[in-house]
């Protein structure tokens, strides 16, 4: 044992390190999913593809920034601005015009809709961005890398991802549990979320309320994306193994729990990334495993609670 | 009913002939033919309120089965039963731990599996040569190694036989007791339970006869196509299934059939000339169908011959 | 004196701190028509859902014919023959009333044939005698969901008759209809359900249904008991009239 963490003890630290910052991107992109399920009760397969949009509007912000001469810094805007297009423009766009039609209908038919959602967006992404890869990492070597001791050795790793990812994912974290606790419009989501005709007939406006919700989901997803863009390559179906992912963690974890996606997202997180380093013909297959082992034990998820259907 | 199998008749005598006509058909039509086979399960399961958007993964079972075994056994008569045989037991094991859910875990769990087995297919490349797929090589029928335009026959002839085999089944089914009982999930999971059936092995029984179905039209596949790759598995081939089956209407076991050649004819059209907007495309004509014609072509097709008064 | 069919002792449920069953004891004897009453919330569709297993008990223990049944299935409950009517009829609503009762009779026979039509001659038979006993002839190609209230009560009571139960269980089999049709309805259903000889207890809030109808009423409250004899004795009781049937009747 004491052999093997010699041996490997290095490059269980590095799966540790990636694993926490892959966990905080996982993260953002659930947690939004889960919001929008909870108050619109459709799971939106078109999600991951916003995650996807994000990190491309973000590139591409980016480099338009930096053929402007601005500074390295001036990236992070370009991250902040993709969010914020994409939550305010794309999000309210397809609730207004899709989603809005087909609340309320059969589960399959709302499936079908975000999945044509979804087949629609895959390809304007294409044919904005293209099928080259696209790489812009100014935001992430901006802040250089960070010596971390491991023992007797040092890993060299970015702050961008020790620091900035899993801060991001933690202020979103703490910022939503706030919002939604503590302010109205918060109450208010969590008031249509529990019982939508009751919030209905206390006066809620729940169609402004559904508005919100998608546009900020949609705005937490590019938000991901963006964050994410520094830090890898981006080519087409992110937005495919994306949505799987995290509709992973949503499942583990259970429908409607926030907290619950966070833990789990860090657990699938960690668990991917060692799959990464010491398995790495399983690194897409391990998020699955530990989903199905959980679902198999539990059906609703670890945190979720068991509905019962009324008779 | 009269009406349903006047047009199977007419639509595989039109197949026949257009084969005929047009060599070239033959090979779209045969693979149409098979996805058609594979979108018989997606209706199944849709006529219990059910979505799978991973089948695709069954299609790729059969195909590979057919790419690992051919080299050593390639004969076409004992290829498929093998390759249905995989899938179908493929479909069990999920489908223990899938018959648990419904609706959107279902759709997404289904997914998830496919984009497994997937990426499976692509790293485990010693064995699968990972993107590059699997050439197969020449095949026998009932020991009789054939050249390559009576193939193409004997290949067109056996998916038509099948899918009518199929088809005939799957009508039978839909009507009896199990099949009205699958229907009955969507709309009173509950009821069953009170009748003292179990609406797990209900669905268990559709999906599993899903999975087989998957796997026979995957094998026709690559044994039309005569190359597999991993894309069989992914995300987009499942897609392309679901959109087959909306596209021809889940209210007859002819709209799979009807649904694939509409689409593989467009696709041999338009693919090439859209290459990067084909899902785009896709996505919106699925849209369409969904808001404006959710019975599809068979939908479309029923109600004007109905309108005939024939 | 006989053996309850359906024997109770001791039931206790809470959701939260509303306790829907606080110590139930109940025996229902072969062969009567036992009414439940009550307030709404005073337990009584729980009784019914503890009863068929959709719900389990904290404590207690639930005997039907000598034989424990609590942790099993709802299906497995229905096998030994307690079958159960809903509030909100449960039917197949795109299939055809005769499908529906098809279904129900095919499950007590033999669900598992992919190939034989459900409309198998026999099958159709008996599930078009079953409809005719329930004056549902008339429906019998109306698919479910184009029927009225008082003919999706019936209907949803039919299929589970179709079971054969020796106990059915009917949470409020009149309610939703029509006044002038009420009576019409339960006279039926008893008439049906004594030629068959089943047992039956059911959840009303007609005062006059329950007169006519019961043999013994059970009042609930607050997830107890508490009054149970024939009802011109318990429905004349000041304490049930005031704290029951008042209620009840606004409820």
């Amino acid at each position: 044992m004491m052999e093997w963490f010699s041996d490997n003890g290095l490059l269980l630290g590095l799966a540790l390190l990636d694993g926490l910052s892959y966990a905080a991107l996982v993260f953002m992109v659930a947690v939004g999913l889960n919001l929008v399920f909870g108050v619109l009760r459709i799971v939106n397969v078109a999600h991951g593809s916003l995650f996807a949009i994000g990190a491309y509007t973000a590139a591409s912000i980016g480099i338009f920034f930096a053929s402007l001469g601005l500074p390295a810094w001036a990236g992070y805007i370009a991250l902040v601005l993709s969010a914020l297009l994409v939550g305010a423009v794309l999000g309210p766009l397809i609730e207004r015009l899709l989603l809005r039609r087909i609340y309320g209908h059969e589960d399959v038919l709302q499936l079908l809709v975000t999945f044509a959602l979804f087949m629609i967006l895959e390809d304007v992404q294409k044919l904005i961005w293209g099928v080259q890869p696209i790489m812009q990492d100014a935001p992430m070597k901006f802040l250089g890398t960070v010596d971390i001791p491991f023992g007797e050795d040092v890993i060299p790793f970015t702050a961008y991802q020790l620091f900035v990812l899993p801060g991001v994912a933690v202020a979103t974290l703490a910022a939503l549990a706030w919002f939604l606790r503590r302010t109205l419009t918060g109450r208010v989501i969590v008031a249509v979320t529990t019982d939508k005709e009751a919030a209905t007939a206390m006066g809620i406006d729940a169609a402004k309320i559904m508005l919100l919700t998608f546009s900020f989901g949609a705005g937490l997803a590019a938000l991901g994306g963006a964050l994410a863009s520094p830090t890898t390559s981006l080519v087409p179906g992110v937005g495919a193994s994306t949505i799987v992912l995290s509709f992973a963690v949503v499942a583990t974890a259970g429908l409607g729990q926030i907290e619950g996606a966070a833990l789990t997202s860090l657990m699938i997180g960690l668990g991917r990334s060692i799959a990464v380093y010491f398995a790495p013909e399983f690194e897409v297959v391990v998020p699955y495993i530990i989903m199905v082992a959980v679902l198999l034990v539990r059906p609703q998820g670890l945190f979720g609670v068991l509905e019962t259907r009324r008779v | 009913m009269k009406r349903e199998t006047l047009l199977a008749i007419v639509g595989a005598l039109a197949l026949i002939l257009c084969a005929w006509a047009i060599p070239w058909l033959k090979f779209v039509l045969t693979v149409a033919l098979a996805k058609g086979i594979a979108v018989l399960g997606i209706l199944l399961l849709l006529r219990a309120g059910q979505v799978s958007f991973g089948h695709a993964m069954f299609l790729a079972v059969g195909a590979y089965t057919v790419a690992f075994v051919a080299p050593s056994v390639p004969e076409v008569l004992l290829l498929l039963p093998l390759a249905a045989l995989l899938a179908t037991a493929l479909g069990l094991v999920i489908g223990l731990f899938l018959v648990r859910y419904r609706d959107i875990f279902f759709g997404m769990l289904n997914l998830a599996l496919s984009m497994v087995i997937y990426s499976l297919l692509e790293k485990m490349y010693a064995i699968t040569h990972g993107t590059d797929g699997i050439r197969i090589a020449a095949l026998t029928f009932a020991g009789v190694s054939l050249e390559r335009e009576v193939q193409e026959w004997v290949m067109f002839g056996i998916a038509l036989t099948l899918a009518i085999g199929f088809g005939l089944l799957v009508r039978a089914y839909l009507g009896s007791p199990m099949g009205r009982a699958l229907a009955g999930i969507k709309t009173r999971e509950t009821r069953l339970e009170f009748m003292g059936v179990s609406a797990r092995l209900v669905l268990l029984f559709a999906y599993v006869l899903s999975a087989l179905m998957g796997g026979v039209g995957g094998a026709l596949v690559s044994m039309t196509t005569r190359h597999v790759t991993p894309q069989l598995a992914y995300w987009t081939s499942s897609g392309e299934l679901v959109f087959i089956a909306i596209l021809g209407g889940a209210g007859s076991a002819l709209g799979p059939f009807l649904g694939a050649t509409a689409f593989e004819l467009v696709r041999v059209y338009a693919a090439a000339a859209v290459a990067d907007a084909w899902q785009m495309i896709l996505g919106g004509v699925l849209l369409l169908v969904i808001l404006f014609a959710p019975g599809g072509v068979w939908g479309i097709l029923s109600s004007k011959l109905k309108g005939r008064g024939a | 004196m006989s053996t309850p069919l359906l024997s109770a002792k001791g039931l206790r449920l809470a959701f939260g701190g509303v306790k829907a069953a606080d110590g139930i004891d109940l025996d229902v004897m072969a062969g009567e028509f036992l009414a439940i009453i009550g307030p709404n919330g005073a337990g009584k569709t729980t009784f019914i859902n503890m009863s068929t297993g959709y719900l389990r008990p904290q404590a207690g223990r639930i005997e039907f014919d000598g034989q424990p049944i609590l942790g099993l299935q709802p299906r497995a409950i229905v096998r030994r023959g307690i079958g159960r009517s809903f509030q909100l009829p449960q039917l197949f609503t795109e299939h055809t009333v005769l499908e529906n009762a098809a279904l129900a009779v095919a499950s007590r026979l033999g669900l598992w044939s992919p190939l034989a039509p459900l409309l198998r001659p026999a099958w159709r038979e008996e599930a078009m005698d079953l409809l005719e006993r329930f004056g549902l002839q008339g429906v019998a190609g109306s698919r479910a969901d184009a029927l009225n209230e008082g003919a999706r009560k019936l209907a949803d009571i039919a299929m589970a008759v179709a079971l054969q139960p020796r106990l059915l269980l009917m949470d409020e089999p009149t309610s939703g209809v029509a006044a002038a049709e009420k009576m019409q309805i339960v006279e039926t259903l008893v008439r049906v359900l004594r030629q068959s000889g089943v047992t039956a207890v059911f959840v009303e809030h007609d005062m006059d249904v329950v007169a006519r109808f019961a043999d013994r009423v059970a009042v609930w409250s607050q997830g107890r008991i508490a009054a149970l004899g024939p009802p011109a004795q318990v429905l004349a009781d000041p304490v049930v009239q005031r704290d029951v049937i008042g209620i009840s009747a606004h409820a």
